[in-house]
């Protein structure tokens, strides 16, 4: 299931393509590690990519791994060309022409590793800030959330009920936003405990005399809503609010005895 | 063999098992070089260099870090890059960045009979226009996630998303 759930999400596409950050590909690698179904689907993912890639080279190229192999062989012959000639014998002027070139070949190849050195903190930083834009987009979209929740909250409209905890679980407490105008609730359920595996909140508007409670229905991605405010339409003349505890799906009537908050208008 | 070991062998610069990961890959270098830099034989030349750049890396490649593939065609982008921001590179006049893949398949004059039968250049016919955007910006140009939403102007969960619609598309067509 949860390796399902990260296969749907077109992550594994985006690690073959190499456009995740490092955090992120240790996470799929991690992920690759746990799941072999998740490895399969990386391998097939990156065969329809180098098939792909792969029609669009030249046809009738010329190169082979021969050619790879000379130009190996070159390098280790040069590097070892060098090697040669500093064991030779020499007169003292080839001695400090070898001593300048060794300074200056030693200089500069402290300077390359510092360049790579800077190098790697100029990705690494560069990483960083990707991140922070990253979290800065999805901050301001939270606030702009939050300021047009301020702003019914705010607004002279607006009838606050507070629902309280019940014997079921005492500690919960929860709050209604009732806008009479618009017939909406902003149900705010903050203060209530995540439902249990299969079990779901159902919101009930009440008449008190007789009792007769009708449905709002259930919240149902109560884990996922991360300032966990519901808004809710409620055409209903309502006296009270109630949130119970019920089976996914919800109930026709609500359980009583799984009745976590309650509150009168 | 199977790949990760070659993968394996290769870091401790095992020439055979090097030469099995050319054999596997060299064909994909050779086409996301070619589509950057358009002129055969200049990517032969930055292919060749490619693997060598490898080789001499091995010791620095890590599989936590990404796949083999995935290692190796950033390499290979990185290196038609720099090739074509070059000064003596003779196709600076042409607007390379107006180029995508699918113009290379479409014009294919010796389109083989193997790249017949697996109906790329059918795929490609039939491929949407935001698919081959987003395939060109992120597997052959390189994209991050990010710079590809900057790009195209839709959100970043978009990328993903259509991104691997595009793909299973892909998948359907080579099976």
């Amino acid at each position: 299931m949860a390796a399902n759930k990260h296969i749907e999400s077109g992550i594994l596409e985006l690690y073959i393509a190499g456009a995740l950050s490092e955090k992120e590909n240790e996470q799929v690698y991690r992920l690759i590690m746990e799941y072999p179904e998740i490895l399969e689907e990386v391998k097939e993912i990156e065969k329809s990519i180098a098939t792909l890639t792969s029609h669009v080279a030249p046809k009738n190229v010329k190169g082979s791994f021969k050619d790879i192999l000379i130009q190996m062989l070159q390098e280790k012959e040069d590097s070892a060309k060098v090697v040669a000639l500093k064991t030779s014998k020499r007169n003292w002027v080839t001695y400090t022409g070898w001593a300048a070139a060794l300074v200056v070949g030693s200089t500069l190849i402290l300077s390359l590793n510092k360049n790579a050195n800077l190098q790697g903190q100029i990705e690494s930083i560069n990483e960083a800030k990707e991140q922070f834009e990253i979290q800065l987009d999805k901050t301001n979209s939270n606030l702009a959330e939050n300021k047009k929740l301020l702003a019914v909250i705010r607004s002279k409209d607006i009838v606050t009920v507070p629902l309280q905890g019940q014997k079921v679980y005492p500690e919960a407490y929860a709050k209604v936003y009732w806008n009479k105008d618009s017939k909406n609730i902003y149900l705010d359920v903050q203060g209530l405990p995540d439902p249990p595996e299969g079990k779901v909140y159902q919101v009930w508007s009440l008449k008190l005399d007789p009792l007769s409670p009708t449905s709002l229905g259930t919240l149902d991605d109560f884990a996922t809503n991360e300032n966990k405010v519901f808004t809710i339409n409620n055409p209903n003349d309502s006296q009270a609010f109630g949130i119970t505890l019920e089976p996914a799906g919800g109930s026709k009537t609500p359980t009583l005895d799984q009745l976590y908050t309650l509150g009168a208008v | 063999m199977q790949l990760e070991s070659l993968v394996k062998k290769f870091k401790t610069k095992d020439v055979k098992a090097f030469e099995s990961l050319y054999e596997m890959y060299n064909e994909s270098v050779q086409g996301i070089v070619f589509n950057i830099v358009r002129e055969q034989t200049i990517a032969e030349e930055i292919t060749q260099d490619v693997f060598i750049k490898a080789w001499n890396n091995a010791e620095s490649y890590s599989e936590k870090k990404g796949r083999f593939f995935t290692w190796i065609i950033n390499i290979a982008r990185n290196a038609a890059i720099d090739k074509t921001r070059s000064k003596n590179f003779k196709n600076n006049s042409r607007n390379l960045d107006a180029e995508i893949f699918v113009d290379i398949l479409e014009n294919h004059d010796s389109l083989d009979s193997k790249t017949d039968a697996i109906g790329i250049r059918n795929f490609v016919s039939k491929l949407k226009e935001t698919c081959i955007k987003v395939i060109e910006l992120l597997y052959f140009k390189g994209f991050t996630q990010k710079e590809v939403s900057e790009s195209l102007d839709i959100p970043l969960g978009t990328v993903k998303t259509r991104n691997r619609n595009c793909i299973n598309e892909l998948r359907i067509m080579l099976k």
